[in-house]
């Protein structure tokens, strides 16, 4: 499957996941700090200035990656313009777009595999009652099973439309749904006999 | 100890893949996500306490940088925006209809869509429109007006929620691990 990493090697990429998490944290904090418009300006700047060092690719990429924001950006823009308070509606969607913009570098430049490890080392206090190896399993256990049940949900659909000349709808959920509590039985049985799940 | 991880990591990549599938047509010719179905269904399904897991881990896969939130969006970029209320109620609306469903001894249908219009749509909306609300600089009642946009599709789904939760009762009773 497909992740969000970006495939253009950025110096980003080979900085710690755990460092560029704590400071995109503490980026974040402080664009919720600041109200001046400018200030804001200046942090979206230094953002796309930031996303420009990976190159124009990496930055295009970055940017298809803003996209889902513009309903946002149209509903509160017309807003702040019907309201008359244009500064204040510019603040909120330069904060917004920059603190979008600024988590997204985090996960363009860092491997799914490294942030799955920040976790595991986040969830360590948690040991006792959620041992390490069994979120491990949990983990990759969603990740194997993603295209198995796209695949199903797949041949579900055919073998409905072979039989009827009607679309399955919603129907399509209840095949979909035991499929996942069956395999969910399977899989358990099949960890046990291997020696449970640690 | 190894069903309820499996459980939790199938319902998991079940709710990944209602978010994957790119138009369910749930409803007649009514395009809708169905990945608040799939959060509806973990609760109703699995009950509070393993719904709310599930929910939880597959928001960990969508903040490592998996793009499984419908529309392929993922990353810590989605927590940053102003929907962000919306994903921290997620777990949340499963656990409230896991417990709604737990504690009624009403037939499976009428619980869990009930069920779902509680967890799912009413605890879920008041986390997405707070979350709204302090994201976009917004008042309550203003973020409220933007959300309610998806109340019709959201209803359809409470439905639906109701409906496969009572096929599941019918075909597999042992399968309802909320009524266990």
């Amino acid at each position: 499957m497909l992740t969000l990493t970006s495939p253009v090697e950025t110096w980003a990429h080979r900085l710690p996941a755990g460092g560029k998490l704590a400071v995109v944290a503490v980026g974040t904090t402080a664009l919720f700090l600041v109200g001046s418009p400018w200030l804001l300006g200046g942090a979206l700047a230094g953002t796309a200035l930031l996303y420009l060092t990976g190159g124009v690719a990496f930055s295009g990429s970055a940017l298809r990656q803003l996209w889902p924001l513009w309903p946002f950006v149209l509903i509160v823009g017309l807003w702040h313009i019907w309201t008359a308070e244009v500064a204040q509606g510019a603040a909120i969607l330069l904060r917004m777009v920059s603190a979008v913009a600024l988590a997204n570098f985090v996960t363009m430049t860092t491997r799914l595999s490294d942030m799955l490890g920040v976790f595991e080392r986040i969830a360590k206090p948690l040991s006792p009652i959620l041992p390490p190896r069994r979120l491990a399993l949990a983990f990759a256990l969603v990740i194997r099973f993603i295209p198995v049940m796209l695949d199903r949900m797949g041949l579900i659909r055919q073998s409905w439309t072979a039989r009827s000349p009607r679309a399955p709808r919603w129907r399509i959920m209840v095949p979909a749904t035991l499929a996942a509590l069956d395999d969910a039985d399977r899989v358990a049985e099949a960890l046990r006999a291997r020696g449970g799940a640690g | 100890m190894e069903r309820t991880l499996t459980h939790v990591a199938l319902f998991a990549a079940l709710i990944a893949v209602l978010g994957l599938v790119p138009k369910l047509d749930l409803a007649a010719g009514v395009p809708i996500t169905a990945q608040s179905l799939g959060i509806m269904l973990c609760g109703t399904v699995l009950g509070a306490k393993r719904g709310a897991l599930a929910v939880l881990l597959f928001l960990a896969l969508v903040a490592a940088g998996l793009p499984l939130l419908s529309g392929g969006r993922g990353g810590i970029g989605v927590f940053a925006g102003p929907s962000v209320g919306f994903l921290v109620g997620f777990p949340v609306a499963a656990f409230v209809a896991g417990w709604v469903m737990e504690r009624t001894t009403l037939s499976p249908a009428v619980a869990a869509t009930a069920a779902s219009v509680i967890g799912g749509i009413g605890v879920l909306y008041v986390f997405g429109i707070t979350g709204m609300a302090m994201m976009l600089d917004k008042t309550l009642s203003e973020a409220a007006f933007l959300s309610f946009a998806f109340l019709p599709g959201d209803a359809v789904k409470a439905v639906i929620a109701g409906l496969v939760t009572q096929s599941l009762a019918r075909m597999r009773p042992a399968s309802l691990l909320s009524r266990a």
